[in-house]
């Protein structure tokens, strides 16, 4: 054990002593933090079952209003088809941080995905990290797209218990994805600038568990808010 | 006792502290933060003190003219805010930054510069939130804030804005602090330091960090809400739009209960470093001390609808929170045994921290009967919004945590000073204190039982209140006289107080095995911990002196930065922006929000891309 050595050894300065678990600090911070994000969602995702339903005024996201409930008829707002393309997009850019992880930790292995120009894509980390950052914005995109559309068919954050409790559900899902972005992005300038190799590794991996996190987080509001009727 | 005897006047520690205003704005030092932390809330402690002063003269005879009801509304919630987030979460914090890294055998936290950074987060929180009292303009919705009170419709002053927004930035503080902390206890313990070695106050500042990093995110987004719902129109509590009027409560409690316990185990891990020492004996009961905190921080997140017995949830809700809290009493009722069989048989002495200690067990042990009292239902309806009620959690909060927090404060100042706290002073002190504390609330379990409502400004002659509350209040001045006793024993003894030397008080933890004070980095050889106690079967020898700095060691440790506290500057002002929204100038807020936020990333982007240390 690295601890019993270092224990013999009687450390004397000259570096850090080992940690506890042999793993990094910022490894299990990020994890305390992804618990601490579960009771946020959770409490974001409660609040809008709990609402469900509850909404004296249209639009809703599954069934037509009528009046009088609605001035005009209004159609069922959420738009499955559109969201399951957006869901899919997502869902691709965690495939594209793993590929982008893989790359960054096996810098120093030239050729460790064999030969041929798929394995030269499966070894540039610049592709893969800039890839999950275009994925990520593009879901953005799409919910950009959403809101706006939304908006225009009536339903405002103001308008009834379904749009308060859906945009600040969705839009904190979105908030997490731009930050996520912007850190994949801010991890391609430090990859341009000077590289990232095996001794960064963390740096991805912990940007990589936030970013599969708001993934499974999408997963959830996906199926709970646009799936179940 | 060991005290000048083997530590000589003439020998310092040998670590030359750095002075000055620029060393503690840009200290990574975790027993500096420490400091910082228990100054500041000490701070605080003597304002929401004057808060309660107040309300005791409002209340001292019947129909009081000393203030207005609106200023009586400010200075209650204010007095409950203060105490509750501004005083006594971060006291622990002070002790959670001073003690963890000293009891595992480590040189610092996880993370010094984010330590900083939450230090920094609740001073601007702390002033930004207080700062309210400057244009007359103080929360007046409760320290519970409930809804619909706290919506816009009713209640469209600033008032609310700086609570919900100071709560917000405090809540960032809190998190970024527990993050720290678990990281700290988990990853950075010295060899041998295994967990059920761990010194009981870090295992309950560990279930603490826990506590926190659940419980903290349910009133953000409570707050959210509440924050949406004021300043860009949401429904979220609007109960004419459909909203449940109990989604606040829900929301509200989920985290409030949890943190009853944020604010009672730092404590009770003070108590349990307190009580072997001066009994002379480990803590009766390790073990099934750590398992009852976990037990007692599991069920603590069921327990939260008995707040809201009165709200009408049905027999059923009802019976099971009634039942949940009732057993909660059990795991913290073995917590109380343990202590009185750590005393019995030993050899105790009777020394101030000591005091406070044994006062915690006794008058915790008040607060909780009451407590378990009204965990029935049909007794509750009788009890709640009373005077009760006020008794009840102030002797829990005070007779418990504060006590708890004192006991700390005279066990663990020579360990951050050097110094001995006076003991004459000490005992003069503590019963005032003891004194005091009951003269005010142990009347308020008549007065409440009378029917005395809460939060109501006066009361009328004849209703056999008076007397009551009479005593209340010449209890609470005499309590001031003694947190004034307190500060100035605190404040002599920097100078005037004896040499305390590496262990004055005979203590087993490892903590005692550093020089007082440490040197920066604690310990020069990372100690290896064969015991629960190391200091009393010889696994470990007390180090008085440490002449040596960490430079010549070649210890590495972090570079002091401003840069945490930009950060956390930027973020308070960037939320106090928002109050611009409702002075009518929405332009001017987006504006300030942009800047701030702006000028926010960029501190943080440049502290990130510093590393943390020189090159080694």
């Amino acid at each position: 054990m690295a601890t019993a050595a270092a224990a013999a050894a009687g450390v004397v300065g000259h570096g850090h002593p080992p940690t506890t678990t042999g793993l990094e600090h910022r490894k299990i911070a990020i994890w305390a933090f992804i618990g601490s994000e579960c009771m946020l969602f959770t409490s974001l995702i409660s609040t809008y079952l709990a609402y469900k339903g509850r909404s004296v005024t249209g639009p809703f996201p599954h069934e037509v209003c009528n009046p009088p409930q609605c001035a005009t008829t209004m159609q069922p707002i959420l738009d499955i088809p559109v969201t399951s393309v957006s869901t899919f997009v997502l869902l691709m850019s965690s495939l594209a941080m793993v590929m982008g992880l893989a790359a960054v930790q096996n810098k120093d292995k030239p050729g460790w995905a064999g030969t041929g120009w798929w394995a030269r894509i499966q070894e540039s980390s610049r592709i893969w990290i800039m890839m999950t950052a275009i994925l990520g914005a593009t879901f953005l995109g799409f919910q950009a797209y959403e809101f706006t559309s939304f908006v225009h068919e009536g339903l405002t954050i103001r308008k009834n218990l379904f749009g308060s409790s859906f945009f600040t559900l969705t839009g904190f899902h979105g908030a997490h994805v731009t930050v996520g972005v912007l850190w994949l992005l801010t991890l391609y300038a430090i990859d341009v600038r000077r590289g990232l190799g095996p001794k960064d590794a963390l740096l991805v991996d912990i940007a990589a568990l936030y970013w599969h996190f708001v993934d499974v987080v999408w997963i959830a509001i996906f199926t709970l808010v646009y799936l179940i009727k | 006792m060991a005290t000048a005897a083997t530590a000589p006047a003439h020998v310092h520690s040998g670590y030359h502290e750095p002075t000055g205003v620029w060393s503690w704005l840009t200290t990574v030092d975790h027993k500096r933060i420490g400091a910082l932390y228990l100054y500041t809330a000490l701070a605080w402690f003597a304002v929401g003190g004057l808060e309660a002063v107040m309300i005791r003269i409002q209340l001292q005879g019947p129909n009081g003219r000393f203030i207005s009801a609106d200023t009586y509304n400010q200075l209650f919630t204010m007095h409950g805010t203060t105490m509750v987030f501004l005083v006594i979460m971060p006291m622990s914090a002070a002790f959670f930054n001073l003690l963890i890294p000293l009891q595992i055998g480590a040189r610092d936290v996880a993370f010094p510069r984010l330590n900083a950074f939450s230090y920094w987060v609740y001073l601007f929180g702390s002033l930004f939130m207080n700062a309210s009292w400057l244009i007359g303009a103080a929360p007046d919705g409760g320290w519970f804030g409930y809804t619909p009170l706290t919506t816009y419709q009713y209640s469209s002053g600033l008032n609310i804005d700086f609570w919900l927004l100071g709560l917000q930035i405090l809540g960032v503080s809190s998190l970024a602090a527990a993050f720290n902390f678990i990281t700290t206890i988990i990853n950075m313990r010295a060899p041998g330091m295994n967990l059920m070695r761990m010194p009981v106050f870090t295992w309950m500042a560990f279930v603490v960090q826990f506590l926190l990093v659940l419980a903290f995110p349910v009133i953000t987004i409570a707050l959210v809400f509440l924050q949406f719902d004021r300043f860009f129109g949401t429904q979220f509590y609007q109960a004419a739009a459909g909203a449940d009027p109990l989604l606040w409560q829900h929301l509200f409690w989920i985290f409030g209960h949890p943190e009853v316990y944020i604010l009672i185990l730092p404590a009770f891990g003070l108590v349990s470093e307190v009580l072997p020492t001066f009994s002379r004996k480990p803590l009766f009961g390790y073990a099934v001390m750590v398992y009852s905190a976990i037990l007692i921080a599991f069920l603590g997140f069921g327990v939260w609808a008995h707040h809201m017995f009165a709200v009408g949830m049905g027999p059923v809700a009802d019976t099971l929170f009634a039942l949940t809290t009732m057993l909660i009493g059990i795991p913290t009722g073995v917590k109380i045994f343990n202590w009185i069989f750590t005393m019995w048989g030993g050899d105790i002495r009777f020394t101030t921290p000591m005091k406070f200690a044994i006062a915690l067990v006794g008058l915790f042990t008040i607060g909780g009967i009451s407590g378990v009292m009204h965990a029935s239902p049909p007794a509750d309806l009788q009890q709640t919004d009373t005077y009760f009620i006020v008794a009840h959690f102030h002797y829990v909060l005070f007779g418990g945590s504060m006590m708890g927090l004192w006991a700390g404060v005279y066990y663990y100042y020579p360990k951050l000073t050097g110094k001995m706290m006076s003991e004459k002073l000490g005992s003069w002190h503590f019963w005032l204190t003891f004194i005091a504390m009951n003269l005010t609330f142990m009347p308020m379990h008549w007065s409440g039982l009378l029917g005395m409502p809460r939060r109501t400004w006066v009361y009328d002659a004849g209703q056999g209140l008076e007397i009551w509350n009479l005593v209340s209040s010449l209890g609470a001045y005499l309590q001031a006289v003694a947190v004034i006793l307190g500060f100035w024993n605190m404040w002599r003894s920097r100078k005037a107080g004896a040499v305390a030397g590496a262990n004055p008080w005979g203590a087993g933890t490892l903590e005692w095995s550093t020089p007082s004070p440490p040197p920066e980095y604690n310990y020069a050889v990372i100690p290896t911990v064969t015991s629960r106690y190391p200091m009393w079967d010889g696994g470990m020898q007390a180090t008085e002196s440490s002449p040596k700095s960490a430079k010549e060691l070649g210890i590495p440790m972090p570079n002091p930065t401003i840069k945490p506290l930009f950060v956390a500057l930027f973020m308070t002002l960037m939320l106090a922006s928002m109050l611009l929204m409702h002075k009518g100038m929405p332009t001017a807020a987006v504006a300030g929000i942009i800047t701030f936020a702006v000028l926010m990333t960029l501190s943080l982007y440049s502290w990130l891309l510093t590393p943390l240390e020189d090159e080694h």
